[in-house]
């Protein structure tokens, strides 16, 4: 890693860290939601970092663009100003949901330390990144797992629809 | 690290910022004469000759006014949505080709500030953002008609985006490729080159421009504002410099339209016949002012229509986008990949 690439990985990961705690923290939903975004758009700088330009690209559009403006849409809509009555959570709730961060922050923990012995991934040429790449590895070594993708989203469209449609 | 590629950015940036801040100023004066015209009035006409100078003596008008913090708003993103909004729709016009590849004093230099290989991509992203400045607009005002602009812009963008988007997949299919500049590279020489033509586009043209009006929130789908029933939506409670970026950020977010439009369908800055002997600066002129006139033919279009049409209804506006505009587009895109697949058209 170069100079510039150093100093702009910490400068990311103080936005994506602050910007995370932010989510969490703060009292306002509103402010949580748009910290998400700015989030997510410091992650996108991350991909950007990895020399994954179209994946920052797509991320930006997708997650920040679309999904985050309609859940900033639904906050908004049922104008949730203050946070009493949101944390109301059963004793299920108290006792799996700190179980199942653990869980995850134990496997991101065990991916972590596992992929740090592992092979060395190095960006082999120019091209790599591009849309062109991409789209050759998505119709080629990924085809399946592609092809069952779109077919789950196919499904999950068809089940939103039949959801809002019953209650028309 | 190299400093004179950097330079050189810098200098693209600062001209094209400013070249766009000017063009916003020229267009605010465009759009009240052509109005006027339009509805038998004189319009702005003492300020100079042809009343030319208005946008200077609006500027500072703009400048003087009282800046208007309402109480109970949440300041800080009251203060931050007009850059965000403004800022948006400037990042996006940098991935537009203005011009070819020229020689200024004895270095060559690309006349486009960012030339990425998914660049149509950046322009979507950079676009797709710009709502963010809306929807904090209408919330941090703490206005029911804000918040009711700024909601029904979210919605209403996220809506055509899917229009646009895919009207533009089906040229990056003519093209096969999404970097701009080879975009514009395909279709050079005569004007029945232009992939509206030559990339069987015409139905992808004129759903991108409509789809384009609506992510610009102009008339006939300004319902974020929509005076008559909101005041004037989500920027009611700003005054002064913060409303007049708003205004700047529609009128560069306009150009940036009307730009991608030039670029993804009529050739970008070539200027439809081949330039034959022409080389050098008479050649780069001629395409630069190509790049010009093209993309001032739709900021008239965009004013034309603005002061032609009636506001579509609410429902009106949702029905368009998802039952005829979405489908269309998705039709459009199956047709042009069998064209393509099929060796019609040949990429």
């Amino acid at each position: 890693m170069g100079v510039l690439e150093t100093v702009g990985f910490i400068l990311l990961t103080t936005l994506t860290l602050s910007s995370a705690l932010v989510v969490v923290f703060h009292r306002s939903p509103i402010i949580s939601a748009l910290a998400l975004v700015f989030n997510l758009v410091a992650i996108a700088g991350f991909y950007l970092l990895l020399n994954a330009q179209f994946l920052a690209l797509l991320q930006v559009i997708v997650y920040a663009g679309a999904i985050m403006v309609l859940i900033l849409f639904v906050i908004m809509l049922l104008s949730i100003t203050n946070e009493s009555g949101l944390h109301r959570s059963g004793r299920i709730q108290t006792v799996m949901a700190p179980l199942i961060a653990l869980g995850c922050a134990a496997a991101l923990a065990f991916a972590v330390f596992k992929g740090s012995a592992g092979p060395k991934y190095v960006v082999s040429s120019t091209e790599f990144g591009t849309v062109r790449s991409i789209g050759t590895d998505l119709f080629t070594t990924f085809f399946y797992a592609f092809e069952t993708i779109s077919l789950l989203l196919v499904v999950a469209m068809v089940g939103a629809v039949l959801l809002a449609k019953r209650r028309l | 690290m190299e400093l004179e590629p950097l330079v050189i950015n810098l200098a693209k940036i600062v001209i094209v910022s400013q070249i766009l801040l000017v063009g916003v100023a020229f267009m605010s004066w465009v759009e009240r004469r052509v109005s006027a015209i339009i509805q038998f009035r004189l319009g702005p006409n003492r300020v100079g000759p042809f009343g030319l100078f208005q946008p200077i003596a609006d500027g500072i008008k703009f400048l003087l006014k009282d800046e208007t913090l309402p109480a109970g708003s949440h300041k800080p993103l009251f203060i931050l949505a007009p850059v965000i909004a403004f800022a948006s729709a400037l990042c996006a016009f940098a991935v537009v080709p203005f011009g070819p590849v020229v020689e200024v004093f004895g270095r060559t230099v690309n006349l486009v500030i960012l030339d990425l290989d998914g660049g149509m991509l950046f322009a979507l992203a950079a676009a797709s953002l710009g709502v963010y400045g809306i929807v904090c607009a209408g919330w941090a005002s703490r206005s029911k008609y804000a918040l009711m602009g700024g909601l029904r812009s979210s919605a209403q963008m996220v809506s055509y985006e899917l229009a646009l988007g895919l009207a533009a997949v089906s040229v990056f299919l003519v093209n096969g490729t999404l970097r701009p500049t080879q975009i514009v590279a395909a279709q050079e020489g005569w004007f029945w080159n232009w992939n509206v033509f030559a990339g069987f586009q015409l139905v992808g043209v004129v759903l991108f421009v409509v789809a384009g009006y609506a992510e610009t929130n102009r008339l006939p789908f300004d319902l974020p504002e929509a005076e008559s029933e909101l005041v004037s939506g989500y920027h009611t409670e700003y005054s002064s410099l913060k409303f007049s970026m708003f205004m700047m950020a529609e009128y560069i977010a306009m150009m940036t339209m009307s730009g991608l439009t030039v670029t993804l369908y009529l050739g970008g800055f070539h200027p439809g016949f081949p330039t034959g002997d022409l080389s050098g600066w008479a050649l780069w002129l001629l395409q630069i002012g190509a790049f010009v006139a093209k993309v001032s033919f739709f900021m008239f279009l965009f004013v034309w229509v603005r002061w032609t049409l009636p506001r579509f209804r609410y429902d009106q506006l949702m029905d368009l986008g998802w039952k005829r505009l979405f489908p269309l587009a998705l039709a459009n895109l199956v047709v042009t990949a069998l064209l393509v697949a099929f060796d019609v058209i040949k990429g």
